[in-house]
C-alpha cells in the first residue's frame, strides 16, 4: 500500500539511508524509531514523496493524508476550512468546497471527536486541538495511507495520551495503513503493530512491535540500557512499560 | 447533532458578509458618481442618469452637447479604466500575498512593475503605442517576475525574505534600464512621452485604450477569481500544499502569469500607479478576513473604488493635475510603513 522499495537518499556525499525497503499494508501500522538525526523526518518526507530518492522506487496512493507537526499554522480560517482543504483531490484546481465537502469535513471531525472545534479560530487553537483537526484534514482527503509526523512530541502528556487512543483506534478499524514517528518506544507500544528502527550508523530492522521493543534492541538504538518496568492501571491491571535506566535512578 | 449546531453561524456569517459586499458595491458605485460628476464642469447627478440612459438606450448616436461629450467621451472611460486597473492591481496584490505568505510583498516590490514600465519605455522610445507597448510592458513584468524567482531560489527552497532582497535587485536593474532608456531618448518627442507615462495618469483615458486594457485585465481578473480557493491552498507550507494533491511549484506560475497580465496592462495604460496592491489588500483582510474566497472579490471591489476616488481627487483638487503615482504614493507609503511595524511587532510576538 504504501513504502519504499531499496530506497537511498543522499544529501551531497552524506547518505542518509541506504536501501531501505518496507510495506505497510492497508490495516496495518507501523512506528518509525530512531534517534535525533538519523533521518526519520527525512524517511517520512521520502516516503510522501516530498524528498527525491538517489536510487530505489516509493509507492503510495495518489494522495496520502499527513499530519504534520507544524500544519497550516498562518492561517486564519475556521478548523472547518482547515479540514474542507483535504478535499483538495475532489475540488481541483478551479474548483469551490460545496456541501458535500462540508459534510465530509464535518464527518472526519467527528471521527476524531473534535466536532467542537468547527468553528473555532484554527490560529487561536492550543497545540493539542490543531493536532485533532490536521488529523481530521488527513481524513477528510479519503485516503486509506495516513502518515503522522512526530504526533506526540509537542504535547503536554494528556494531550499525547488523547492522541495515542486515536491513532490506537484508527489502526485497529483497520481500514488504514498508517506510519508513525515517534521518539517513545511505549508509544509504538501503544498504537502500533510494526515497528522500523532507524540503528545509529546506519542499517535499519524492522518487524512486529513484540519482537523489536524490546530492551537489547533499543538499547542499542539510543545508546542507553532499557528496562521493562510494570505499570498497574487504576482497575488493577497490569501493563509493561519500556524506560531508559536513568528513569527513576534517584528514586531507587 | 453537530452539524446542526454548526450550520447556523454559518449561515449568519454569510448574512454578515452579504451585507458587507453590499455596502463595498454601494461605496464602488457612490465614488464612480461622484468621479463622473466631479471636475471643472460639474455635472448633476439626474443629469448623468438622464446621458447615461439615453446613450444605452441609442449607443450609436453622436453626443451633440457639451456635458454629454464631456460626460461619455471622457470622463465616462476614465472612471471604467480607473475602476478596472484598481481592481486588478489589487486583486494581483492579494494573490501575490497569499502565494508568498507574506503581506509585505507587492507588484511593485517583487520589480514587476519596474520590468513593465521598462518595456513601455522601451515602445515609446521606439515610437510604439498600443499593442506594441502593452505587449512589451506584460513580456518585460513576467521576465523580471521570472528573474526574482531564479534568483530567490536557493537549495531549491525560496524563502519570502530571499524574494523581497530579489524584488529589490531585480527592481533596481530595470529601473537602471529606464535610465538608459530615458537617457537616449530624444528630448523633444520620445522623452516627455516616457516622463509623463512614468508619473502615472489617467488623463489620456479613451474608450480605445480601455478596449486595448479590458483583455488583459478581465483574464488575469477571472484566472485569480477561479483560483480563489486554491489560493488558501497555495497560503500553505509547500511540503503540506503538495500532500493535499496540490502542485504548488505550477500552480504559482499561473498566479504569476495572471498577475504579470494585470500589471503589464495596468502599466500601459496608465503607467505607474503603485501602492495599491499592498494598501487595499491589507484593508479588505481587515474588512472581510484571509480566505481567498471573499478577500479576492472584496479587494477587487475596493481597489476599484479606492482608485477611483484618487483620481477624481488628483484631476480636481488642484487646477493642474497631480500625477495619480504621485498621490497613491504620497498615501501608500505611510500606510505601508504602518503595516511594516505592525507585521514585525506581531512577528516578535509570536
Amino acid at each position: 500500500m504504501i513504502g519504499l522499495e531499496k530506497a537511498s537518499v543522499a544529501f551531497g556525499p552524506r547518505t542518509i539511508f541506504k536501501d531501505i525497503s518496507f510495506n505497510v499494508p492497508v490495516g496495518r501500522s507501523m512506528a518509525i524509531l530512531g534517534p535525533n538525526g538519523r533521518g526519520k523526518t527525512t524517511l517520512l518526507r521520502a516516503t510522501l514523496g516530498f524528498q527525491a530518492l538517489a536510487s530505489g522506487r516509493r509507492f503510495a496512493p495518489k494522495v496520502t493524508g499527513y499530519v504534520p507537526q507544524h500544519g497550516a499554522s498562518q492561517a486564519k480560517l475556521s478548523g472547518l476550512d482547515v479540514v474542507i482543504m483535504g478535499r483538495a483531490v475532489q475540488l481541483g484546481l478551479f474548483g469551490q468546497p460545496s456541501a458535500k465537502d462540508r459534510e465530509a469535513a464535518q464527518a472526519a471531525l467527528v471521527q476524531v471527536g473534535a466536532c467542537a472545534l468547527a468553528d473555532l479560530r484554527y490560529d487561536r487553537m492550543s497545540g493539542g486541538q490543531r493536532q485533532l483537526v490536521l488529523i481530521a484534514r488527513a481524513l477528510a482527503t479519503g485516503s486509506a495511507a495516513l502518515v503522522f509526523d512526530e504526533p506526540t512530541s509537542a504535547l503536554d502528556l494528556g494531550n499525547q495520551s488523547r492522541t495515542l487512543e486515536l491513532l490506537d483506534s484508527l489502526r485497529l478499524r483497520r481500514d488504514f495503513a498508517i506510519i508513525f514517528t515517534t521518539h517513545d518506544p511505549n508509544h509504538a507500544l501503544a498504537a502500533a503493530d510494526d515497528v522500523l528502527l532507524m540503528m545509529p550508523g546506519d542499517g535499519e530492522i524492522s518487524g512486529p512491535v513484540a519482537e523489536m521493543i524490546e530492551p537489547d534492541n533499543l538499547s542499542q538504538l539510543y545508546g542507553v540500557p532499557m528496562r521493562w518496568v510494570d505499570v498497574h492501571g487504576p482497575t488493577g491491571e497490569t501493563r509493561r512499560a519500556i524506560l531508559p535506566a536513568f528513569a527513576g535512578i534517584e528514586a531507587a | 447533532m453537530s452539524v446542526v449546531a454548526t450550520a447556523a453561524p454559518e449561515r449568519r456569517f454569510s448574512a454578515l458578509r452579504l451585507g458587507t459586499f453590499g455596502a463595498l458595491l454601494l461605496a464602488l458605485l457612490a465614488a464612480m458618481l461622484f468621479a463622473i460628476s466631479a471636475g471643472r464642469f460639474s455635472v448633476s447627478i439626474p443629469r448623468i442618469v438622464e446621458v447615461l440612459m439615453a446613450a444605452a438606450l441609442d449607443p450609436g448616436a453622436t453626443p451633440a452637447q457639451m456635458d454629454e461629450r464631456i460626460l461619455l467621451l471622457v470622463r465616462l472611460p476614465r472612471v471604467l479604466l480607473a475602476a478596472l486597473s484598481g481592481a486588478a492591481l489589487a486583486v494581483g496584490g492579494a494573490a501575490l500575498q497569499g502565494v508568498f505568505r507574506n503581506p509585505l510583498v507587492s507588484p511593485q516590490v517583487l520589480g514587476i512593475s519596474q520590468g513593465a514600465a521598462f518595456g513601455g519605455a522601451l515602445a515609446l522610445l521606439l515610437g510604439y503605442h498600443g499593442v506594441v507597448l502593452l505587449g512589451l510592458a506584460f513580456f518585460f513584468g513576467l521576465a523580471a517576475l521570472v528573474m526574482v524567482g531564479a534568483l530567490a531560489r536557493i537549495n531549491g527552497r525560496t524563502e519570502v525574505i530571499t524574494v523581497i532582497l530579489s524584488g529589490m535587485v531585480i527592481g533596481a536593474l530595470f529601473g537602471a534600464l529606464v535610465s538608459i532608456v530615458q537617457f537616449i531618448a530624444d528630448p523633444n518627442t520620445s522623452l516627455p512621452a516616457i516622463v509623463y507615462w512614468l508619473m502615472g495618469s489617467f488623463s489620456t483615458a479613451t474608450w480605445a485604450r480601455l478596449g486595448l486594457a479590458i483583455p488583459g485585465m478581465a483574464i488575469g481578473l477571472a484566472i485569480i477569481f477561479l483560483l480563489r480557493y486554491r489560493l488558501n491552498l497555495l497560503a500553505l507550507e509547500d511540503s503540506e500544499a503538495r500532500s493535499l494533491g496540490v502542485n504548488p511549484d505550477k500552480e504559482r506560475w499561473l498566479v504569476f502569469i495572471a498577475i504579470s497580465l494585470m500589471t503589464g496592462t495596468s502599466v500601459a495604460v496608465a503607467g505607474i500607479v503603485g501602492w495599491i496592491g499592498l494598501v487595499v489588500p491589507h484593508a479588505a483582510r481587515i474588512l472581510v478576513g484571509e480566505d481567498h474566497r471573499v478577500l479576492i472579490p472584496a479587494s477587487a471591489l475596493l481597489g476599484a473604488t479606492y482608485l477611483t476616488f484618487v483620481d477624481t481627487l488628483a484631476r480636481t483638487l488642484t487646477a493642474a493635475e497631480i500625477p495619480l503615482g504621485v498621490l497613491t504614493a504620497l498615501i501608500g507609503a505611510p500606510v505601508f510603513g504602518l503595516l511594516l511595524r505592525r507585521h514585525f511587532k506581531e512577528a516578535n510576538r509570536a
